[in-house]
């Protein structure tokens, strides 16, 4: 299949490994990518922050670019969440019912990049092998928005080499929540101090997600605290295979 | 008019209330504690339920259409109540239902009120209006009267004491008691309570109350609770005052069916509530024999004008999204500087005080929808916190304001291809006085807020689109030299 792939702009400016492992996995899946490079943003930030006007125009950027796509993978749950739970109502205020009925038309080919393998290509088992100790944060937005469950679980348990910890207390929020993390910084830093807690306890070497966002988060107060524990978006865990060089390193 | 909701128009920013909050580990101990044993509870009588989510659709769908028909509603529900002996007063702001109540207590030759279950009576800062006309207001509920005896405020709509622990409480008994010798032993605590309480039952004459439903259909009033001092309010006083939001409206005595349902697994997580208190207008020789409702607007009338927001009315007060909240975790109730904390809290307060006041309190959330998930009448508190920062972003922000102009110049940015990639670039560059071995540990102005508690890895060398392009050429370059060789 041609996979549209929107990386989202905080993967592409901050995180390129993600969506390097993205490509390389659903590459080695027999996929083609295309990546429209006049994509930027979906508008989660200024939305989620108040700034909704100023989203609009990220919104009918976001449907001209990927209008015709056979499937779009973006590697973000809250990405996916703000197209899928905020687009139709910002398109409905927009009294273009052009815009409106591209955006009802596209949603159902918009995939979170784990529902895409397990959703539309019926994939538990994607052949990798990550010899680690891993434990699984849950997002709220993959969890409360998207009603992943367990899928990303179901990828991870099939991947060679692994070894899974479950993370406690999987259902609470990290305190990333994107500007509030700076807005509410006193705030934010004690729910994650909580979350650090829970993920130091599972003694795991690596904690994954499907949103580098929360993870850049989690990790960067783990890192802040020479914890030791790395961060790996879920693609990075499912791309190597047992013939990768220097496999799973 | 005068919207008051308790003393918020001058509480500070959330983030400010927060600080001292969060450094009380003894406070945020309490509240996890107390938060974590009300989720556990609530869990399992909720996953007993089988039909949980058609009752939460139910609840939805009888507050939407009570709220689109309120008018009619209410006059059917005073008309009821008259019939029935009761009297119905319309308070348009907080000033006026003080006004009534004190008139009504004075009528009644009063000096004192006994009053349970009435978060309303806070909102509108009943007990100062009553001090200051000689009225000495008697909290009876036993977490009410926890937080009065120690000069408090409540901090959960539904356990006001949740902040305190029990050697808290008997310190508080101890002085406010007179009793130096009570133990923290919770039989004893109680006892102790009982007979401070029954003291005032027995003797005071006016009961203030406040209202969980009131039946259109029927004109009655109901009240849950689970200590008994509710109903010995309600049943023993000459006089009973009971003070009511419009919002508390439901059409039929059926649609209680949905409600004691749904209301006190999620509030208390018990399948019913110990004392469930239902009455209707006056009965000759049983029971209060003069009984008023004062129905209350202060502000709700606006917040059902807007379409976008006017879910924020269906709430029944249960305090679950409060329970499972992150971020009231962390800070209790007290940081939300309303007598509504929490989730609810955060767009109930702001919206009665038309976005003047509580500006901060739509952004005291990580939009995690935990909120939304536990609601049982399923109001999407996320959707209506994102549209209240719109309004705080359109009607209060200055076009200079550095957050308003960071926002518009980062609209610039994503609007086209040019500008993003030109803008990954000069972040690269103007990073370099920040970072060191590929971390950035100490950011400036905002960004500082972030850099405080966590590291952020320097942007890289190259980006997602520039690995993509250059690959792209590779590959093109590879297969033109295999098409010259073949």
């Amino acid at each position: 299949m041609r996979v549209s792939l929107f990386i989202t702009c905080y993967n592409d400016t901050l995180f390129p490994a993600t969506g390097q492992a993205v490509v390389r996995l659903l590459e080695r899946l027999g996929h083609t990518i295309d990546f429209p490079l006049e994509q930027t943003c979906c508008g989660q930030m200024h939305y989620n922050t108040g700034y909704q006007q100023e989203a609009m125009p990220l919104m009918r950027r976001f449907v001209e670019i990927f209008r015709d796509s056979e499937a779009v993978c973006i590697p973000s749950s809250s990405c996916v969440a703000m197209i899928r739970d905020h687009y139709p109502k910002m398109a409905a205020e927009q009294s273009d019912p052009g815009l409106a009925r591209a955006v009802d038309e596209l949603l159902p080919r918009v995939y979170e990049m784990t529902e895409l393998l397990v959703h539309r290509f019926g994939l538990e088992d994607v052949g990798a092998y990550f010899p680690h100790r891993v434990t699984y944060h849950a997002s709220c937005h993959s969890l409360r928005s998207l009603h992943l469950g367990d899928v990303p679980q179901r990828l991870l348990r099939k991947v060679r080499g692994i070894e899974l910890v479950d993370l406690p207390n999987i259902d609470r929020c990290c305190g990333f929540g994107g500007t509030f993390s700076i807005k509410m910084g006193d705030v934010s830093a004690a729910m994650l101090a909580e979350k650090m807690k829970d993920v130091e306890n599972t003694g795991a070497e690596v904690i994954t997600a499907v949103d580098t966002s929360c993870l850049m988060h989690i990790f960067g107060g783990l890192h802040r605290q020479r914890a030791g524990v790395r961060m790996a978006h879920i693609a990075e865990i499912l791309a190597p295979t047992e013939t990768d060089e220097g496999a799973g390193a | 008019m005068t919207i008051r909701v308790g003393e918020s128009a001058s509480a500070p920013s959330f983030q400010k209330a927060a600080l001292p909050l969060l450094e009380d580990a003894q406070l945020r101990k309490n509240v996890r504690h107390a938060t974590d044993v009300i989720q556990r509870k609530r869990g399992v009588v909720v996953a007993e339920t089988p039909d949980w989510q058609e009752l939460r659709t139910a609840a939805s769908a009888i507050k939407a259409h009570t709220m689109r028909h309120l008018d009619h509603y209410l006059t059917q529900f005073e008309k009821a109540c008259t019939a029935a002996g009761g009297q119905v007063h319309w308070a348009a702001d907080a000033d006026d239902a003080n006004r009534i109540i004190v008139g009504l207590v004075k009528r009644y030759g009063g000096n004192e009120v006994i009053k349970v279950k009435t978060m309303t009576s806070e909102e509108v800062g009943l007990n100062d209006a009553s001090e200051r006309e000689g009225i000495r207001p008697h909290e009876t509920d036993l977490a009410e009267v926890i937080v009065q005896l120690g000069g408090d405020k409540s901090s959960h709509i539904v356990a006001p004491a949740v902040h305190k622990n029990r050697s808290q409480v008997r310190q508080i008994f101890r002085e406010r008691m007179n009793l130096p010798d009570l133990s923290d032993d919770p039989e004893e605590l109680t006892a102790a309570a009982r007979r401070y309480l029954r003291e005032k039952f027995l003797r005071v004459k006016i009961g203030v109350c406040g209202a969980n439903f009131l039946v259109a259909e029927t004109g009655s009033v109901c009240i849950v609770e689970s200590e008994g001092n509710g109903r010995m309010c309600l049943t023993m006083p000459e006089a009973l005052i009971s003070i009511a939001g419009i919002e508390k409206t439901i059409p039929a005595f059926q649609d209680m069916e949905v409600f004691l349902q749904l209301l006190p697994r999620s509030a208390t997580g018990e399948r019913m509530n110990p004392y469930n208190s239902l009455w209707t207008g006056v009965r000759r020789g049983d029971g209060p024999q003069h009984f008023h409702v004062v129905l209350l607007d202060n502000g709700r009338t606006r917040i059902l004008a807007d379409p976008e927001s006017r879910q924020t009315l269906h709430c029944i007060r249960c305090g679950a999204c409060l329970n499972t909240c992150p971020v009231y975790r962390q800070t209790g109730g007290h940081a939300y500087g309303s007598s509504y904390s929490g989730p609810i809290g955060a767009i109930v307060t702001p919206q009665l005080l038309q976005m003047q006041h509580g500006q901060s309190l739509p952004f005291a959330s990580s939009l995690c929808g935990a909120c939304y998930d536990v609601c049982p009448v399923k109001i999407n508190i996320p959707e209506v916190l994102i549209h209240l920062r719109g309004r705080v972003v359109r009607e209060q922000k200055s076009a200079l304001d550095p957050e308003a102009l960071a926002m518009k110049t980062a609209a610039a940015i994503f609007a086209s291809r040019a500008r993003f990639e030109a803008a990954q670039r000069l972040g690269r560059i103007a990073q370099w006085p920040f970072q060191s071995n590929g971390w950035m540990r100490n950011l400036p102005g905002m960004l500082g807020n972030w850099t405080r508690v966590r590291d952020l890895r320097a942007l890289p060398q190259q980006t997602f689109r520039e690995w993509w392009k250059a690959r792209a050429k590779a590959g093109n370059t590879a297969a033109t030299r295999k098409n010259n060789h073949g």
